[in-house]
């Protein structure tokens, strides 16, 4: 079975990247835009692990640790940034981004 | 050559000149020293002045024993001018272009017998103030003060006296002035005192003004200044004009005797020296005896040469002086202040030396100077013993009877007394039968100009006026004598008054032997009756030589022995004089009160010195302060207010200007920067909306932007 080149990988980690910006800026909810921050660093994390697959040929593992990493950073992220999610809940009763807005005024 | 040109100085050398030099700059020294350190040296400086006065007297007598001793007639003028390639001793201040040679302000010395006369009169006469004062002045808060004073009036009256140029006369003349102020108001807390300096100083300006433009006339026609050369000068303006004077010259000459007339207190800028009398009494002996008042006699002593020329200017000298004496001797007969009989006395017998070179004596006026600066300094620094005695009481009316308290007092000022009343063998009586004489035959010089005797009557004035003037004087000088020292004492001062310490007892005995030796060496010559003036011998005439235009001063021939008949006046008259006195006060035999209230209009008159300060000060004085107040309103209030309020004016327009720049430059600028700013804010605000996806969305614009930059176009 010849192996999926390396490309396909880097256009599904585009689409995904893509896909997650697209949730990042245009959702009106914390909780969507989260979901698609976790979409742009799955898109990251592919991108990593297709390079390390391609470079483990060599005998190589440094891809696959940080795409390994990716996920405990995006678990730790997830943590706080709901987090603070919750206490912008708590203080706003709202989670919508616009509606932090004490600084502004 | 007998002339004026006498530029070898025969007798006298260079080291003559530096002693001369020396007696000038002593007391310069001493009066340096002591205004700046005096109160800092032993005994308060007072030995300083005192020293150099001394020192300059010995000097001076020195230089007079050869004058005396000197036989050549023609030794008169000895000018160390400088000659035209060196400059010598002299000092060259300013010269001209206009005059060949060289310059024409020159300090010079110029030494004559006139000159050796007066040196030895001020340098004797100041040092034995200097004396006095260290006993009179004892305690005085500005003691070491007065003794700068001092010495800077005898350093000025010194210089007037050496000086060989008018120039330089005028600036020591007005230095003589300035001394007499300071001196005359050294007790300035008094307002008398202090009123009575500014008054002499401004009434001898008055004089000086004429005097001034005396000497511009001169300066104008002869362009120089020198004495000699002016003489010379003149001699040939007669010569060109014919063998008579020029117009000019008799109308400069009357107004150079303005100065004269100002500061030997002649008729009528006499006032401010009765009122001198406040200073105190050793300034008052310095400035009627030596300093001061000497000045204008001297100076017409010096120009006589010139005054010879202006017979008609000599005629009006005559008359102001034998006016002078009369007038003043009237006044001095009703005084009862002391030292005011004496002022009147100074005035009178200025008057005598003024009339007495008007009538043409020149060596009787300046020998009456001499004898006079004796016997009037005796007489004051006496009046000052007793005014010290009597614990500063000066009214005659409460002394009497101090002949026992006071004898050396009372000794020197009855010497002094016999020699002003003009008894023989006493000094002043050779001087005032010279004067007597002179106005018997005044020679003002009419005969060697071949002029027209102008005048006529007037000039038997002062054959009228100085005989009965003479007698006032012998009358209110023993009146002074017996109401002082005669009799009994009239007042608890009186009887407890005491004699002088020794520093003031000496000068006047000193003084006191000069009034009677002073005058005439009868002792040596056995001419006691003063028929041969040996003075004559010292101080010639000048004489003019129509033919050559020459001046010279030969040996007298004509003057020597006058007749009879001024020797009967001065007698008559001096006699008669003290006759009355002592009738009236010694004797009791009239009652002068009496005598007084028979002619009351009169004596009113008299007693108040004719009202003639009264007058002046009514119809110049308060006139001339009026109007002055005045003009000096007009002028604050038009010129000084208007300098202000242009000044105010100017600073508004500057300060308008200023607020406009400020106004639209310097805030346009500010509100320039705040509005760019303002611009740049809003610019910045569009980005700045605070929502996070707007940040996002151009965060990943601008990265997009960069990638596809970077992949497609570089």
């Amino acid at each position: 079975m010849s192996p999926v080149p390396l490309h396909w990988y880097l256009a599904v980690a585009f689409l995904l990247f893509v896909l997650g910006l697209l949730v990042v800026l245009s959702r009106r909810n914390l909780i969507y835009i989260l979901m698609g921050v976790e979409l742009i660093l799955n898109a990251s994390s592919l991108v990593f692990v297709a390079f390390g697959s391609y470079r483990g040929a060599k005998g190589l593992l440094d891809g696959t640790v940080i795409g390994t990493f990716i996920v405990v950073l995006a678990a730790a992220e997830a943590t706080i940034a709901l987090a603070i999610v919750l206490n912008i809940f708590g203080t706003f009763h709202s989670v919508r981004p616009e509606d932090p807005n004490l600084l502004k005024e | 050559m007998q002339g004026l040109m006498q530029t070898d100085w025969g007798l006298f050398g260079d080291d003559h000149l530096r002693l001369m030099l020396c007696i000038l700059l002593l007391p310069l020294m001493a009066f340096a020293v002591q205004i700046f350190f005096g109160a800092k040296l032993p005994r308060r400086g007072d030995w300083l002045p005192t020293v150099a006065m001394g020192g300059a007297f010995v000097l001076a007598l020195s230089l007079f024993m050869t004058a005396v001793q000197h036989p050549d007639p023609t030794l008169f003028l000895h000018s160390a001018r400088p000659p035209a390639d060196e400059d010598g001793l002299a000092w060259n201040w300013l010269w001209s272009k206009g005059t060949p040679g060289k310059g024409n302000f020159v300090f010079a010395i110029l030494f004559d017998n006139l000159t050796a006369v007066m040196l030895l009169v001020v340098t004797l006469v100041s040092f034995l103030v200097h004396v006095f004062s260290m006993g009179y002045m004892k305690g005085d808060p500005r003691y070491p003060r007065f003794f700068a004073y001092l010495g800077l009036f005898s350093f000025s009256m010194l210089g007037l006296v050496l000086t060989s140029n008018f120039l330089f006369l005028l600036i020591f003349w007005e230095l003589v002035g300035l001394s007499s102020y300071l001196l005359i108001g050294f007790w300035f807390e008094k307002p008398s005192a202090a009123n009575a300096c500014k008054k002499a100083f401004l009434t001898t300006r008055v004089g000086d003004t004429g005097m001034l433009i005396g000497m511009m006339m001169i300066w104008w026609n002869f362009r120089t200044f020198d004495f000699v050369e002016i003489f010379e000068k003149a001699g040939q303006a007669v010569i060109a004009n014919g063998g008579v004077p020029p117009g000019w010259m008799t109308i400069a000459a009357i107004l150079v005797f303005m100065g004269p007339i100002g500061k030997s207190a002649q008729f009528p800028l006499h006032v401010w020296l009765p009122d001198a009398m406040e200073g105190p009494t050793p300034v008052s002996a310095l400035i009627h005896a030596a300093t001061m008042v000497a000045a204008g006699v001297y100076l017409v002593g010096r120009m006589f040469p010139f005054f010879m020329f202006a017979p008609d200017a000599m005629l009006v000298v005559a008359l102001v002086g034998a006016f002078t004496a009369l007038f003043a001797a009237t006044i001095g007969i009703t005084q009862f202040d002391i030292k005011k009989v004496l002022a009147y006395s100074t005035i009178s017998q200025l008057g005598f030396m003024v009339a007495a070179l008007g009538c043409g004596a020149l060596g009787a006026g300046l020998m009456h100077l001499m004898t006079h600066a004796w016997f009037k300094a005796c007489l004051f620094l006496g009046s000052g013993s007793v005014i010290h005695g009597m614990h500063h009481e000066q009214d005659m009316r409460k002394m009497g009877g101090l002949r026992r308290r006071m004898p050396i007092t009372y000794l020197t000022m009855l010497a002094s007394t016999l020699a002003i009343a003009g008894v023989p063998l006493f000094s002043g009586f050779y001087s005032k039968d010279a004067i007597v004489a002179a106005t018997l035959h005044p020679a003002p010089g009419y005969e060697s100009l071949a002029l027209p005797h102008a005048g006529g009557l007037l000039w038997s004035l002062p054959r009228l006026l100085i005989p009965l003037a003479a007698l006032m004087t012998a009358f209110y000088m023993f009146r002074l004598v017996i109401m002082t020292f005669h009799g009994t004492p009239r007042s608890g001062e009186a009887e407890r008054a005491h004699e002088s310490p020794s520093n003031m007892t000496v000068p006047l005995l000193v003084l006191g032997l000069l009034a009677v030796l002073g005058g005439s060496p009868w002792l040596f010559n056995g001419d006691f009756l003063g028929k041969h003036i040996w003075f004559n011998g010292l101080v010639h005439n000048p004489v003019f030589d129509a033919a050559s235009g020459i001046v010279s001063f030969p040996e007298q021939v004509g003057h020597e022995g006058h007749g009879w008949a001024p020797l009967i006046i001065s007698l008559v008259v001096a006699g008669s004089g003290i006759l009355l006195a002592f009738l009236f006060y010694q004797w009791k035999v009239f009652r002068p009160e009496k005598v007084a209230a028979a002619i009351a209009p009169i004596y009113k008159a008299v007693y108040n010195k004719y009202w003639i300060d009264e007058f002046y000060l009514r119809f110049i004085v308060r006139p001339l302060v009026f109007h002055w107040n005045v003009f000096c309103a007009a002028f604050d209030k038009y010129v000084v207010d208007g300098v202000v309020n242009g000044v105010g004016r100017t600073a508004r327009r500057l300060a308008d200007g200023q607020g406009w720049f400020d106004k639209n430059i310097v805030d346009g600028l500010v509100n320039l920067a705040a509005f760019l700013t303002q611009v740049f804010g809003a610019i910045a605000r569009i980005f700045q909306t605070g929502y996070l996806q707007h940040y996002i969305t151009l965060l990943a614009g601008g990265a997009t932007a960069v990638l596809v930059i970077f992949y497609w176009f570089l």
